[in-house]
């Protein structure tokens, strides 16, 4: 099992270096919105620090499903996927690959937008830095979750691209509200019980529904 | 020609799986797949020995990709026995999924990588002792071992084909399945794949190919069927059939089992 | 064999819908005239016949929705997916029902047509999760994936409402809402307890009754389009 997950990591992170199409549109779509929203609001103005979490998380969520529905186009481009079905693999093992692909691409995009996110909106984490961190691993491992279900069922769909938000958005919201509020209270400097109190929902959320994704993967795959 | 000419090696029989015909690989019974009352394939039963290439014609429609995906593992029957190498299709996926090799038309190739790093992650998947020079002695076989690190997108269409003929005989299967191999192979191209199968046809391993080209099906088979509307309505050994007039008699069958349901 | 489950289900039908006939009509007559007028609020107040139990019903046909859902998964067989799919569509009508009723009793009474109470939230987002399973179903070509790919996401779907339902709620717990005079459990007259259960009653034989016409209404419609692909030819 371990070995096959392998396999499929180095081939996506190779064709990945290589094209770098999933890093870079992620990367570049969250630049964007985090220069276009300095302009939705008046110059100096003090409401952007209030609303920055929830800036912030919602450039996150769509830069994470553009990435999530490439990655599944490029399985099912060529049939690939059904190459890889045909290898004595259990399916569980499709999942865990593309769930940690999918985790450690967002992840890394997310690392870098953020400092930059930091500047831009004149913010304050330098209180509790690893709060934050947490915050960021565990609401994306939740994003990445279901995204990579999703993913591999919307890439079925007739309209491809706007299939994965609308299955994403409203099952996501736990994380959403979660990760926005938790990410409020770091920037306001409130102490650990408060971020986690919202945290430890979105562990929940992560548990349950990566349970639920890992038991129906299976069914979603197979031709 | 080493690697393709060599005898496959003979699956050990599955213990305490009884046998009914040593010699069958492929075994199907009452296979159906359907939803609801819409069936893909109705009652279907047919072997394929050992060493046997059986071609299956059918038109559009008629379930080909549906059987080629159930023989696969890929989906899983409504109702009926499969058995591979006697092995069930339901207990041992694994263990037949090791037996065997696919060529479709779609490649399973990624563009973004080289030909080397396709089979190199094939064989990973499978699990493959020696892997380097398997993929040094298939490519070399297939022509492919100067363009060995160029990625597959700058391959041409027949070039893609052979690389995917290889990626499929990777892990040395005794059985081939084949679905519309043909489509869109340009005439060197389909004529090269045709050699292709023909040597892997002399050299005992067992084949399977659904396809509605007549000509290039019928040229390589020991036994044609004809599926229509998820039933075999034919079959014979191709050496009692008369190449001339098999248009005709498969239009007719097609023709007859389409209008009555 | 199709004719004799055909009658069978027709007798049903007769039976259930001469039920719901006279639950509906004794249901008007508790919900207007028997039950008093609530004392704040008044009139208006009567909504909550209405609104409470539609809200049950949507949970009810939802939780239809995911228990069919993995029954398809489980054993493949086509009545499951129907029994899911047209379970989701009533569902959806109820929480539209929830999400109209809502506003029209929360004007008069909060001052807002739109408040955003731990409860309405989370119909707000039901009703986008059911949605979505009925866009996913309509977007998928082949009815055999259709059926795989919406059964998947009616137990992700049902699976995710607890943990929607405790985020929205912590959240609300930072923005406190305004306090809403008498709990609608609290202190209920008899009176208005008759009138509610029986409420329930009939939107419960009411959902029946809709699923098995829908059910009818798209097992004819399978049929006619099997008929039309084997024209096809």
């Amino acid at each position: 099992m371990i070995r096959s997950v392998t396999a499929i990591l180095i081939k996506d992170f190779v064709s990945e270096l290589r094209g770098k199409e999933m890093l870079l549109s992620m990367l570049v779509f969250s630049l964007m919105v985090a220069v276009i929203f300095n302009f939705s609001f008046p110059p100096g103005s003090e409401f952007i620090q209030e609303a920055a979490p929830g800036i912030i998380w919602m450039t996150f969520i769509f830069a994470g499903l553009l990435g999530m529905n490439r990655s599944f186009v490029y399985e099912v481009d060529k049939g690939c996927l059904q190459g890889i079905m045909l290898a004595p693999i259990d399916r569980a093992v499709i999942y865990i690959s593309k769930l940690i692909v999918n985790f450690v691409f967002i992840l890394l995009v997310e690392l870098i937008a953020l400092p930059l996110f930091v500047v831009f909106f004149k913010l304050d984490i330098l209180g509790s830095p690893g709060y934050l961190l947490l915050v960021v691993l565990v609401s994306t491992l939740g994003f990445a979750v279901i995204g990579t279900l999703f993913s591999a069922i919307a890439v079925n769909t007739r309209t491809r691209e706007v299939m994965l938000p609308i299955l994403h958005f409203p099952v996501a919201i736990p994380i959403i509200i979660c990760a926005v509020q938790a990410t409020a209270a770091v920037f306001q400097g409130q102490e650990w019980a408060v971020v986690w109190g919202w945290t430890k929902i979105i562990v929940a959320f992560d548990v349950i529904l990566f349970i639920v994704a890992f038991l129906t993967f299976e069914y979603v795959i197979e031709e | 020609m080493e690697q393709i000419c060599k005898q496959p090696t003979v699956a050990e029989p599955a213990s305490g799986v009884v046998q009914a015909e040593p010699d069958s690989v492929i075994q199907v019974s009452g296979l159906t797949k359907a939803f609801g009352h819409h069936h893909a394939l109705r009652q279907i039963s047919f072997e394929v020995r050992r060493g046997e290439f059986l071609t299956i014609f059918g038109p559009n429609g008629a379930g080909k990709t549906t059987l080629i995906r159930i023989l696969s593992t890929m989906t899983p029957p409504s109702g009926g026995d499969v058995s591979i190498d006697g092995f069930s299709l339901a207990d041992d996926a694994n263990k037949i999924r090791n037996r065997l090799g696919v060529i479709a038309h779609q490649t399973y190739l990624y563009e973004t990588l080289t030909a080397a790093e396709n089979l190199r992650f094939y064989g990973r998947l499978y699990d493959l002792p020696d892997l380097n020079n398997r993929i040094e002695k298939l490519l070399a076989e297939v022509g492919l071992r100067a363009r060995q690190n160029d990625l597959v997108r700058t391959f041409s269409r027949g070039m893609q084909q052979r690389l995917s003929i290889a990626r499929a005989l990777l892990h040395d299967p005794s059985l081939l399945l084949l679905d519309e191999p043909y489509t869109g192979l340009d005439q060197h191209a389909s004529e090269m794949l045709s050699g292709w199968l023909a040597r892997l046809r002399d050299n005992a391993r067992t084949i399977l190919m659904v396809t509605h080209d007549l000509e290039r099906g019928l040229d390589l088979a020991d036994r044609v069927a004809i599926l229509v509307k998820g039933k075999i309505v034919f079959s014979k050994a191709s050496s009692d059939i008369d190449k001339s007039k098999f248009q005709k008699t498969y239009y007719e069958f097609v023709e007859q089992n389409t209008r009555h349901t | 064999m199709i004719s004799y489950t055909e009658k069978e289900s027709n007798r049903t039908l007769i039976v259930l819908s001469a039920v719901v006939l006279i639950a509906v009509l004794v249901d008007l007559f508790l919900i207007f005239q028997f039950a008093p007028e609530e004392r704040s609020m008044g009139h208006v107040q009567r909504i909550f016949y209405f609104h409470v139990p539609s809200a049950w019903i949507s949970f009810l046909a939802f939780f239809v929705v995911f228990v069919n859902s993995g029954l398809y998964l489980w054993k493949r067989d086509r009545k499951y997916d129907l029994l899911a799919s047209t379970s989701a569509e009533i569902g959806v009508i109820f929480a539209t029902l929830v999400l109209i009723t809502g506003p029209i009793w929360g004007r008069p009474v909060w001052n807002t047509w739109w408040e955003w109470s731990p409860r309405l939230t989370l119909f707000l987002v039901l009703w986008f999760i059911y949605i979505a399973y009925l866009m996913l179903r309509s977007f998928v070509d082949e009815e055999e994936k259709a059926a795989r790919f919406s059964a998947v996401f009616g137990i992700v779907g049902f699976v995710d409402v607890p943990i929607v339902y405790l985020s929205i709620r912590l959240w609300r717990d930072i923005h406190p809402s305004p306090v809403i005079a008498g709990g609608q459990n609290s202190g209920l007259h008899p009176d208005m307890k008759i009138a509610f259960f029986f409420s329930l009653f009939t939107f419960t034989v009411l959902f029946f009754l809709m699923l098995l016409h829908r059910l009818r209404v798209e097992r004819t419609a399978i049929a006619v389009r099997e008929l039309k692909r084997q024209m096809a030819y």
